[in-house]
């Protein structure tokens, strides 16, 4: 499959967008969020983007101070994906300009829009940043 | 747009948002959230809610489900905004429903008929969101409903609509591969899609088709190599770059894709060796995603058909990230060095010093994957460091995931590279010991058949050795506080059987020990039963041997306690225990054979020992015994405890005829033996009346029985690793094998050892000055845990070149040679003598000063002694000619000494020799002291080698040469 799950993460630990791939219950997401967040925050900034968690792995990024984090099956390319989680917060800058975490909260619909274009069925299926964000652009025109 | 909120957002929502921003704790937040859920209760019922304000109503609804609350009461209110015109209202309603519902919902029979007729919607963005939604909302049942219409827009005028209609039908294979396997030829189509945006998608179903069936897909190799090769050569719109690289994602899958394709595929392999060389050679490695691309390039040329070029190319890479300061890319050098070490074995000795740096590095990601590694490059001679290093680290770690795997990679490592018994038993003991909770009881029963029968030769003291060994290891144990019950069962059966063999510990001890693991763990069923079990052995073997039996207090209190439990097992064993002790010697001797538990037992499914009783019975008029399988009309439910056992195919169906009689009591009485000679792991040999059900049924002879009372652990199942015709088959993986016949394809076979010393050599050269500028700083501990990891491989290397001649292409290049020699003799001056962790012994003292590092020195004489056996190689060079060699090499190295022109006289005796040549060179001119010490080594030769092939020997046999494992020891140097 390849991406479980993307998270966005305050560094309180607070949740601001999350976006799963395979079905969770509401207890399930809560305990692993609880669980992943915990070890990734507690790590530095030398240390390894990537974090092995049960039978996937997390890779995870910080801007200012929201963490990304994205599980991946254990045969995907750690790097890539770290660098993905880049051109979504690229493609984001692009769309808010100067993207910072309260974009992120008072315009949840849109992030997640920009999401489905980028990942589908846990793959990434579009890294044009153009052709992601054409279609809210059209629908912010329209309505 | 700022980050005031957009137009048309309420104050309320703007509040709620910030008011969750600003939150300080978890419990702050919880509690907002709830005041949300009250709200939008009462607000969700008020009539005529303008859509606008429903639509803030919904993402508020994903906000409380965000933050780990429930908010069913509103999902009602999402499916119906999925039916709104306006596009951007419907586009929410269905991002809500995905998020809030699974695909089994009973909601979503109410949105498949909105995606059905949005499907067929004019407007492409609302076709975009029917597809969006059909991907994680159908499911198996509901895919037929808009199978057609998806395949219809696979032909859309629009790639975006195109895109996710491929995406659609992906998911539809992913759920169900038989709902679209009609329509696969359709992925083909799509990878030649105009739209690179299609094809890039169309990569991701193709590449889960492929993984399930490589074959099927052979003939698009040549497609999908002219795809990598354009997007490589920047042909996509810019559109796809990222940071200047083209189209780096679409880079990577294909690679993945290649690598499937080319794995064992020598024909494919060599259609793909030129573009993925040129990504190799183009791709930015300052960037990150430029080094994601090179990794899965690695990863792929690890996979294809090897080729030499590419794996020295991958192997440069891999240097480069190992030697990066970014701990990532040294985590991708560590995985990728895994990878290709399966291919050139050699590889991981030039970077030894880095895998040590990364295995004691404080971060746990590396930490993990550099244990990956070490996994996978175990052999005999280094497997007591890494299995110890390991279980250091696995008592370390709480995560029970982790713990459960590397405990079952230490077992598996353990079983299969034991340099000896006695090491197996005490690391299985402490992995016992650590995490016995988490062993699989195989490795249980394993161990106590490795006590019971050692290692499969004859020698009887060895036997006794390890035995009373075994013992002595559990009764220091036994006392510790919290044993897992697993590692319990084991002390008790070894204690039970081999306690009092060598008269070492008193019956009295022994008993009162089990008397007081019964008791401690008196809630263990299991293991009280061991211990009882053990018991009765003991009391057994006393009566056998005609002593007399005192039986302790303690001892009678548990058996009173336990003919009075619950446990129906605990009592029978009790009883039995009672009824031993009554028995006379010449009895017990019958029905408990002492060391007994390694004979086999042969067993007569028959039971022609039942035969007069049955005929007696008959002829009283009881019903002949009908095999179940033969039964007709017997109920389904009183095949369920059977079924499992027999082959009887299930009747199923309702029965309609009247049950008939009961059936004499003969028939059971037979019955179960049958059972139990077919039940998986133990064989409860003879009690036909015994619980079945008990799972600890090792040893326990029923003197209420006729037959062979003995139980013993049924092991053809089990693999064999002990014995020595096993050994050598028993270790599959290349690294293991001591002599590799092929080496990246470069290598000659020699017969039985053929290795390639030149060539990696040539290779550790190259790398030599980063490795200098390291050296300073090593630690004497480091070095004597890289010698330790991966020594082995380097005698390997002296062995063949001491042992037959071995020709080799590769020369390594003088200026490298020129480095090398300048940081051996420039190294040992900096660096103090660490303590003595190669057996060179005196050599060592009397070749060099004080001041030289044992470790650089000892690789200095591999690169001497090494072009030494290569200039003779013409003809055999056997052991005992080398000392003639030698000789004759040191003169030449005097010769340089004296002549000025010494490059010249070199160059005519071999290539190879160049790289040493140049050495003595830099030696020379460098001044007078370290000339004449090489010369010294030199002439010291034969000495040295005698103490290298000593030193060899003991590496890899992991244990003094002269001690306990011929066996091993022959297979190695056969």
């Amino acid at each position: 499959m390849g991406i479980r799950f993307i998270l966005m993460v305050n560094k309180q630990g607070q949740t601001r967008l999350a976006q799963y791939y395979e079905w969770l219950t509401l207890e399930e997401r809560r305990a692993l969020e609880g669980d992943i967040v915990r070890k990734c925050l507690a790590r530095n900034e030398q240390q390894c983007s990537f974090v092995e968690h049960s039978n996937y792995k997390i890779v995870y990024r910080r801007y200012a101070s929201l963490f990304f984090l994205v599980g991946v099956d254990n045969d995907e390319n750690e790097l890539a994906i770290l660098e993905f989680i880049h051109l979504l917060v690229e493609t984001m800058d692009r769309h808010f300009g100067n993207v910072c975490e309260l974009d992120i909260m008072f315009h949840l619909e849109k992030a997640h829009f920009m999401l489905e274009e980028m990942v589908m069925n846990g793959c990434i299926v579009e890294t044009s940043k153009s052709n992601i964000l054409s279609p809210i652009q059209l629908m912010e025109k329209t309505s | 747009m700022g980050s005031q909120g957009g137009i048309g957002q309420s104050k309320e929502f703007l509040d709620l948002v910030k008011s969750i921003g600003e939150a300080r704790s978890k419990a702050e937040e919880d509690r907002i959230v709830l005041g949300e859920i009250e709200t939008l209760k009462r607000r969700l019922v008020e009539p005529g809610i303008p859509k606008r304000k429903m639509k803030e109503y919904i993402i508020r609804l994903v906000y409380i489900e965000m933050l780990g609350h429930d908010a069913s009461f509103g999902y009602i209110h999402a499916v119906k905004m999925t039916h709104d015109d306006n596009l951007f209202l419907k586009r929410t309603g269905y991002l809500a429903v995905t998020l809030f519902l699974n695909e089994d919902h009973d909601l979503i029979i109410l949105i498949v008929n909105t995606i059905q007729k949005d499907l067929k919607s004019d407007n492409f963005l609302i076709v975009c969101a029917a597809l969006n939604a059909v991907c994680k909302l159908i499911n198996e049942e509901t895919i037929p409903a808009v199978l057609p219409q998806v395949v219809e827009l696979l032909g859309h005028q629009k790639e975006a609509v195109r895109k996710k209609a491929i995406m659609a039908l992906h998911r539809f294979h992913q759920k169900s591969p038989s709902s679209v396997s009609h329509l696969v030829s359709n992925f083909r189509k799509r990878l030649c899609d105009n739209d690179p945006g299609v094809m890039g998608a169309t990569l991701c179903p193709l590449l889960d088709l492929i993984n399930r069936d490589v074959s099927s897909f052979k003939d698009l190799v040549v497609s999908f190599v002219s795809i990598l090769k354009q997007v490589a050569e920047h042909r996509l719109p810019k559109a796809y770059d990222y940071h200047q690289l083209p189209a780096p994602f679409i880079q990577i899958r294909l690679l993945k894709i290649l690598a499937l394709l080319g794995s064992g595929d020598k024909q494919s392999s060599e259609q793909m060796y030129t573009v993925v060389g040129d990504i190799f050679r183009k791709c930015d490695s300052s960037s990150n995603m430029g080094n994601a691309v090179i990794y899965q390039c690695i990863c792929c040329v690890s996979s294809i058909h090897p080729n030499p070029k590419l794996l020295e190319s991958a192997a440069d890479q891999i240097a480069r990230f190992l030697k990066s300061d970014s701990h990532n890319l040294k985590y991708l050098g560590i995985d990728a060095l895994g990878r290709l070490i399966k291919l050139s074995p050699e590889i991981a000795e030039q970077h030894q010093l880095a895998v040590i740096d990364c295995l004691e590095d404080p971060d746990d990601t590396l930490k993990r994957k550099t244990f990956e590694l070490l996994h996978k490059m175990t052999k005999s001679s280094n497997v007591e460091v890494i299995v110890d290093r390991m279980i250091d680290y696995m008592i370390s770690i709480n995560d029970n995931h982790y713990k459960t795997e590397i405990v079952s990679r230490c077992v598996e490592l353990a079983e299969q590279f034991a340099p000896s018994n006695q090491w197996f038993i005490q690391t299985m003991n402490r992995v016992f010991e650590h995490a016995g909770d988490l062993v699989n009881i195989k490795v249980a029963h394993n161990l106590m058949r490795l006590i019971a029968e050692g290692f499969g030769e004859d020698d009887d003291t060895a036997y006794t050795h390890l035995r009373s060994s075994a013992v002595d290891s559990y009764l220091r144990i036994i006392g510790a506080p919290k044993l897992p019950s697993v590692f319990l069962q084991v002390i008790c059966w070894v204690l039970g059987e081999y306690g009092t063999a060598d008269g070492k510990y008193s019956a009295s001890y022994i008993t009162g020990k089990l008397c007081d693991v019964a008791e401690a763990y008196s809630n263990d069923e299991t293991v009280k039963a061991y211990a009882v079990t053990a018991l009765i052995k003991i009391y057994a073997f006393e009566i056998a041997a005609g002593r007399k039996v005192d039986i302790l207090p303690e001892c009678q209190s548990l058996i009173e306690e336990l003919s009075a439990s619950h446990s129906t097992d605990l009592q029978q064993r009790a009883y039995e225990l009672q009824a031993v002790i009554a028995l006379d010697a010449q009895a017990v001797e019958n029905i408990m054979p002492s060391d007994a538990s390694s004979k086999e037992i042969e067993i007569d499914k028959n039971l022609p020992f039942l035969n007069d009783h049955v005929e007696r019975a008959i002829e009283k008029g009881a019903q002949p015994y009908i095999p179940e399988s033969e039964r007709s009309g017997f109920s389904n439910a009183s095949y369920l405890n059977s079924q499992d056992l027999h082959d009887i195919p299930p009747s199923h169906g309702l029965r309609f005829e009247a049950y008939e009689l009961p059936k004499q009591p003969s028939v059971p009485l037979t019955t179960p033996p049958i059972s139990i000679g077919s039940s998986n792991e133990l064989i409860a040999v003879p009690e036909p009346a015994y619980d079945r059900g008990n799972q600890a049924a090792v040893s326990v002879p029923s003197s209420s029985n006729s037959g062979p009372a003995e139980v013993k652990l049924r092991l053809d199942g089990v693999q064999k690793k002990w014995g020595r015709p096993t050994y050598s088959s028993s270790s599959p993986s290349p690294s293991a094998a001591p002599s590799q016949d092929t080496v990246n394809g470069l290598t000659v076979s020699n017969g039985a050892t053929s290795v390639t010393p030149a060539i990696s050599k040539g290779r550790e050269t190259t790398y030599e000055p980063t490795r200098k500028s390291q050296v300073v700083e090593i630690s004497p501990e480091k070095q004597k845990l890289a010698a330790s990891l991966f020594g082995g491989s380097s005698k390997q290397e002296r062995k063949s070149s001491l042992g037959g001649g071995h020709k080799t292409a590769a020369k390594p290049s003088g200026g490298h040679g020129a480095e090398t020699s300048v940081k051996k003799m420039a190294v040992p001056a900096q660096q103090p003598p660490p303590p003595d962790l190669l057996d060179l012994g005196e050599t060592t003292v009397a070749t060099s000063g004080p001041l030289i590092d044992p470790f650089k020195q000892l690789e200095g004489l591999l690169d001497m002694v090494e072009p030494t056996s290569s200039t003779n190689n013409h003809g055999d060079v056997n052991a005992t000619k080398v000392p003639d060699v030698m000789a004759s090499f040191g003169d030449t190295a005097t010769a340089v000494e004296h002549g000025g022109n010494h490059f010249s006289s070199i160059e005519d005796v071999d290539n190879l020799m160049s790289g040493l040549s140049s050495a003595t060179t830099d030696v020379s001119s460098d001044g007078g002291i370290a000339t004449p010490q090489s010369t010294a080594q030199i002439s010291k030769g034969p000495n040295l080698k005698d103490a290298l092939q000593k030193d060899a020997l003991v590496r890899q046999m992991g244990v003094n040469p002269s001690s306990q494992n011929p066996n091993l020891f022959k297979d190695l140097l056969g």
